[in-house]
């Protein structure tokens, strides 16, 4: 797999990250390479502060690393303007957070619609869409309701809806199964699983729930600013296993 | 579509703090407007005065007099068309309060009603008036207020003129514009001069103040210094300005009263201010989350500092439209209890118009500080904030 491969959606080079915390530079990713083929569906796990989630964030392009290249496409994100961001984000990111960060002002038709006021689309077209990505969650039947007036579950449905309404390049998922009891979770990993499946859509999901990441087709572990696929835990398992 | 959705709704979040900031502008916003009212009313005189008259006083003082004489020698100045004596007659009815005071002059009523064409007399009441030395012209505000009518007696306790006067209302007067004082009490000078001969000799034929009409207004200046130059070295020395500037030199010696409501009016507006702000800076604060999430999605900086303006200037003009709207009635109300102590008390078109700008202002700069804060939050940092 290289740059040119045309499967190849995610490239990742020398990646490095660190935050200053009390005047010192805490390091959280140290040279993360990473390539994510396009239509993957992706488990990012570690345990906590590993830099996952700070992995994502420069995936999404709302962070940007110290060093190193991310490029999506062929664009490395890591070095456009806060305002380019801006633009490339909407184009080409869904999200999917954990506590869902509907706005409460809108119901859930006005939620899910509200990344296409970004776009040039008519309002006749904006609203065939939303309704649209609400149908494909199963909430058609609930569009005036706020997300107040919704459950967890629901809430993140249409948090989904509102992630997939642009037709997004990627999908990334913080611990969305993680403010969600078993049956709701199950529910929106399932959903995941069509995007993906059905629809191509190539999904990072960031998750400390073991089960939640069976869901993905390809399962990575940061530690300690290192990251490793599963095959290579596997691998390191059985050597262990040989050399006792 | 969206973004006036979103500035409405939020207004309406938190109904309660929205309602009790809108609440604090409505208060705001109308005394300021009332306070500017109070400013605007004292200086009324100054603005009804007239550029074709002078008012010729003691050098020393108002309160010294000068003798009656005085007018034949000032009627004699070249571009002096007329000369009118005018005594400030003070006196008591019915008792102190304010809503029984309302000014009262004794003058020579032909040469001064000549000068004051926007005193509207009826031709008939004022010859009877003249015919009768006890008569007296009041306002039609006076009349509506005490329910005077032709013929009544009005009866005063003196006190610069001790005794017990009475005056029959002879003919009312109407001004001829809104901001005509129509709250004034005129008799014959004549009768209390004449008075003042049987009762205390020593203060007969004096008077106050002469007011002089003159031919050519760009001459005003030139005509007052002749007239002063007439009675340079003399127990009396008078001093001659028009009666614009007469007024405000009046006005001007309860400046310090005036000065104190103005900046009053404008700490009222700044009081609001620091509350809008704080209001503001809560409401900013809390919805961090929400401002990260809309830049995650793409949304530009300046759409969340938009948010922010936005509902600072809804709840801004829902003031400003309450407050503005209140001070009508509220200045109404306020004239009728306060007398003829502003014979002249309208809100003008100045005072909207500041009342408006202030809200404005208050609006604008009370959204600064948190439009700046949510519009420059970093995406992830503001995810993980919790208001």
């Amino acid at each position: 797999m290289n740059a040119a491969d045309p499967d190849t959606l995610v490239r990742i080079r020398h990646l490095v990250k660190s935050y200053s915390r009390g005047g010192q530079r805490v390091p959280v990713l140290t040279d993360i390479n990473i390539d994510i083929r396009r239509g993957e569906f992706l488990g990012l796990m570690g345990p906590s502060g590993s830099g996952k989630s700070t992995l994502l964030n420069m995936i999404a392009g709302i962070d940007k690393p110290d060093s190193g290249e991310v490029l999506i496409e062929g664009v490395d994100i890591a070095r456009l303007s806060e305002a380019e961001l801006a633009h490339w984000r909407a184009a080409h990111v869904g999200f999917i957070f954990q506590f869902y960060n509907l706005m409460p002002v809108l119901n859930a038709f006005e939620n899910v619609e509200l990344p296409l006021t970004l776009t040039r689309l008519s309002r006749r077209e904006r609203r065939e869409r939303a309704e649209m990505a609400l149908e494909l969650v199963g909430l058609a039947d609930r569009m005036a309701h706020l997300p107040s007036e919704l459950s967890g579950g629901q809430q993140q449905r249409v948090a989904i809806a509102r992630a997939i309404i642009t037709d997004p390049t990627l999908l990334v998922a913080d611990e969305p199964t993680g403010d969600l009891d078993r049956a709701s979770a199950e529910d929106i990993l399932a959903l995941l699983d069509r995007l993906n499946t059905e629809l191509g859509k190539t999904i990072i999901m960031v998750t400390h729930d073991r089960r939640a990441a069976d869901q993905a087709h390809l399962i990575m572990y940061l530690e300690k600013g290192e990251l490793s696929t599963s095959a290579d835990i596997a691998e390191r398992s059985v050597r262990a296993s040989r050399h006792h | 579509m969206h973004f006036l959705k979103l500035i409405l709704r939020n207004g309406l979040r938190h109904k309660l703090r929205s309602g009790l900031t809108v609440l604090g502008l409505v208060v705001a916003i109308l005394s300021f407007g009332l306070l500017q009212t109070i400013v605007d009313a004292w200086y009324a005189g100054a603005d009804a005065a007239a550029a074709n008259r002078l008012v010729t006083r003691n050098a020393v003082s108002l309160v010294f007099p000068m003798p009656i004489h005085y007018g034949q020698r000032i009627r004699a100045v070249d571009g002096v068309t007329g000369v009118a004596p005018a005594n400030w007659f003070g006196g008591v009815y019915r008792d102190t309060s304010m809503a029984n005071f309302f000014p009262r002059f004794a003058v020579d009523p032909v040469p001064y009603f000549a000068m004051y064409p926007e005193y509207r007399l009826d031709e008939d009441e004022f010859r009877t008036f003249l015919r009768d030395r006890k008569g007296a012209i009041i306002g039609r505000k006076i009349a509506e207020n005490h329910g005077f009518k032709i013929g009544d007696v009005i009866p005063i306790q003196g006190d610069i003129f001790p005794g017990n006067w009475e005056f029959t209302v002879r003919a009312i007067y109407d001004g001829a514009q809104p901001s005509t004082d129509t709250s004034l009490m005129f008799f014959h000078y004549e009768y209390l001069n004449e008075s003042l001969k049987k009762r205390a000799p020593a203060r007969a034929d004096k008077v106050g103040v002469f007011v002089v009409s003159i031919d050519d207004v760009d001459r005003a200046a030139d005509i007052g210094r002749e007239i002063d130059e007439l009675f340079r070295n003399s127990a009396a020395e008078t001093l001659t300005e028009t009666e614009k500037a007469f007024q405000i030199g009046f006005a001007k010696q309860t400046e310090a009263i005036v000065i104190a409501v103005r900046f009053v009016s404008y700490v009222v507006i700044a009081i609001i201010l620091a509350v809008m702000a704080n209001t503001m800076s809560m409401t900013a604060r809390e919805r961090m989350a929400e401002y990260a999430t809309l830049k995650a999605l793409g949304f530009q900086p300046a759409f969340v500092g938009g948010l922010i303006l936005g509902e600072s200037l809804a709840i801004a003009v829902a003031g400003a439209a309450l407050g503005i709207g209140l001070t009508f009635p509220i200045g109404h109300w306020f004239a009728s209890q306060m007398g003829t102590l502003f014979p002249v008390f309208g809100v003008s078109r100045e005072t909207i118009l500041l009342q408006a700008s202030c809200a404005l202002i208050v609006g604008v700069v009370a959204a600064l500080l948190p439009m700046r804060r949510a519009a420059g939050v970093k995406i992830v940092e503001g995810l993980r904030f919790v208001g």
